[in-house]
């Protein structure tokens, strides 16, 4: 019988913790056909955050490092710097790297680290209980904002890929959506991507995956896919906001 | 014939490192440990190495973290606020059990202070420093030649044990210039097996890791490092004993204030004080037993520091308060003389006779 659909080998045989309806399982499937593709599992080293996937050390079957919050693109430096054969990733969500990670993010960006990082944005805090992100709508209810965000004492939400892009140093950036079977087909082809423009020496190569969070919005599971719809993806459009070497291409 | 050669205190450090196999650097600019970072900056680049300036002290600490996880030998320097930007990371590193070294040129404190030399973070690289229960090895070099020296073993040391050593020089250490024999090249070749270098599909994954939800996991992740401490404690001990035979009182100092002490230490015996020093070099782990010793034959201590009074807790719990203990400091950047160290003394031998 011919196999059509099985569990990528380089995830574990551990049961996810996650939430059901929550879409970290999907990402870090994304993630693990990437590794697979392109065969890298071996010398593939992950970095886990701090957040909801704080246990993604225990999902990917490549070698693992837990990094504190916001670290993970400095450790993921470290990493690379001292092993540039193997291919690194960090795993973050929003707080995690749009928060206190921000200095870590913009200046691996900057630097364009030859790493490749998975962003999780879901817009609220996930793990502490629903409490307001760096990328929670304006008025978004959250514990934290229980009248909602208010844009006049809380500030705008944060757009990870648009502020990265705007520098000069890193590799590709790009925004993706989990939420439906063509959002997730695209997602999986640009995490590919993100792992590839590593492997071939390229540089900082972040995907931002707009993802949802029934649990801590109040949601059905598809209530959730389709507020990404509704509200998420109009404040957070899809789409490659920066590849370095694509345009250099067409330049020539 | 090693070479004997001219070297500032910050610069010896980083040939030392880079003696001892250390080919990966991360830190951020502040004085007074520029000369480290630049030392390192010239020559990284030229020896296939990592010189890498980091955005903040944090990130430095976290560079570490990330090179120390795969098993390779690395460091960061830092003065006295950077190095409490780094306790997050160190505590991270104590936490997963890896080897690193941390170097700590101290300056005045607390807040911004100043930028002369200081040990008023005694208490923060002798008591663990950042969140959790955790050591550090902490060595206190008082010369140039012990700058390269305790490097070299700071990072052997971090090997043997998996764990974060820290060097705890101050200003005077690294600016100071003095003939010093580098140690010769050596590479100790530890075996790591937990090292995450990738699978290369051999082997199980590795997780370098500092998280335990179970309690009764993380409690005996703490119980088994506390018994790799007690080893240390029992095994790794280090200080100079001066004059301490006949001594009547006895000094304990490190770094620049046991240099001073010394003097002093002549100059009393000069006099006919019976003066001795007990130098700590290493300051965790404590010198207990020879405090101790020495509080049998000893009228009283005291404890020379740059400090408002830190170590001279230490002095007072290693014999257990049988002789007085008193302090005789500078603090904010300041030195004592050795006329105050002698004046300090007498002060004593007045009360006693």
């Amino acid at each position: 019988m011919a196999v059509v659909f099985e569990k990528p080998k380089s995830l574990t045989d551990a049961e996810l913790h996650y939430c059901p309806g929550c879409t970290h399982g999907i990402i870090h499937r994304l993630v693990a056909e990437a590794i697979d593709t392109l065969g890298i599992e071996g010398r593939t080293v992950g970095v886990a955050p701090v957040g909801c996937a704080v246990m993604a050390y225990n999902y990917f079957a490549c070698d693992m490092v837990e990094a504190a919050h916001g670290r993970a693109p400095a450790v993921a430096t470290g990493l690379k710097r001292s092993m540039p054969e193997n291919i690194i990733f960090t795993y973050q969500g929003d707080g995690d790297l749009a928060s206190i990670g921000m200095a870590e993010t913009v200046h691996a960006a900057t630097r364009n680290e030859n790493i490749t990082v998975i962003f999780v944005n879901n817009a609220i805090y996930g793990m502490t209980g629903g409490q307001m992100a760096p990328t929670s709508l304006p008025g978004q209810v959250t514990q934290t904002s229980p009248y909602g965000r208010d844009v006049a004492t809380a500030g705008y939400p944060v757009k990870i890929s648009e502020l990265l892009a705007a520098l000069d140093g890193p590799e590709f950036i790009a925004r993706v959506a989990v939420n439906n079977v063509k959002n997730v087909r695209n997602a999986k082809k640009t995490i590919e991507k993100a792992f590839r423009n590593q492997v071939e020496g390229k540089g900082f190569s972040l995907v931002e995956v707009v993802s949802s969070c029934p649990t801590n919005w109040g949601m059905t599971p598809d209530q959730a896919l389709a507020w990404i719809d509704e509200k998420m993806i109009p404040y957070y459009p899809l789409g490659v906001y920066k590849d370095k070497s694509a345009k250099e291409a067409a330049a020539e | 014939m090693a070479e004997k050669v001219l070297m500032k205190g910050n610069e010896a450090i980083a040939e030392a490192a880079i003696r001892a196999g250390c080919r990966h650097y991360f830190g951020y600019p502040i004085t007074p440990q520029t000369e480290l970072a630049a030392y390192m900056a010239k020559r990284m680049p030229k020896i296939d190495g990592v010189f890498l300036q980091a955005e903040s002290e944090v990130a430095a600490i976290n560079m570490v973290y990330g090179v120390a996880s795969t098993g390779k030998r690395v460091m960061t320097s830092s003065s006295s606020p950077g190095v409490s930007l780094k306790q997050e990371g160190i505590s991270y590193i104590a936490g997963a059990d890896l080897p690193a070294l941390i170097v700590n040129v101290q300056r005045g404190g607390p807040g911004l202070g100043g930028i002369q030399p200081s040990q008023s973070d005694y208490y923060q690289a002798t008591k663990g420093g950042g969140h959790g229960d955790y050591h550090l090895i902490v060595l206190t070099p008082a010369s140039v030649q012990e700058m390269a020296d305790l490097t070299s073993l700071a990072f052997d040391l971090a090997d043997k044990y998996r764990m974060p050593s820290m060097l705890l020089a101050d200003g005077t250490m690294g600016q100071m210039m003095e003939p010093v024999i580098l140690p010769e090249e050596h590479v100790n070749v530890i075996d790591k097996p937990w090292a995450v270098t990738g699978t290369q599909m051999q082997r199980k994954h590795n997780i370098i890791n500092s998280l335990y939800l179970v309690p009764e996991e993380l409690e005996r992740t703490n119980f088994e490092r506390y018994e790799r401490y007690a080893q240390i404690e029992k095994e790794e001990v280090r200080y100079e004993s001066y004059m301490m035979d006949d001594a009547e009182y006895c000094l304990v100092a490190f770094g620049i204030a046991a240099r001073v002490s010394k003097n002093a230490v002549v100059a009393l015996r000069a006099k006919g004080v019976k003066a001795g020093l007990i130098r700590p070099i290493t300051v965790w782990p404590f010198p207990k037993a020879p405090i101790a010793a020495a509080a049998k034959h000893v009228k009283a201590f005291v404890s020379v520091e740059l400090s408002m009074g830190q170590m001279i807790d230490d002095i007072r719990l290693a014999q257990n308060c049988e002789k007085p203990v008193v302090l005789c400091n500078r603090a904010g950047g300041m030195i004592p003389d050795p006329a105050q160290i002698i004046a300090a003394v007498e002060a004593l031998k007045g009360g006693n006779d």
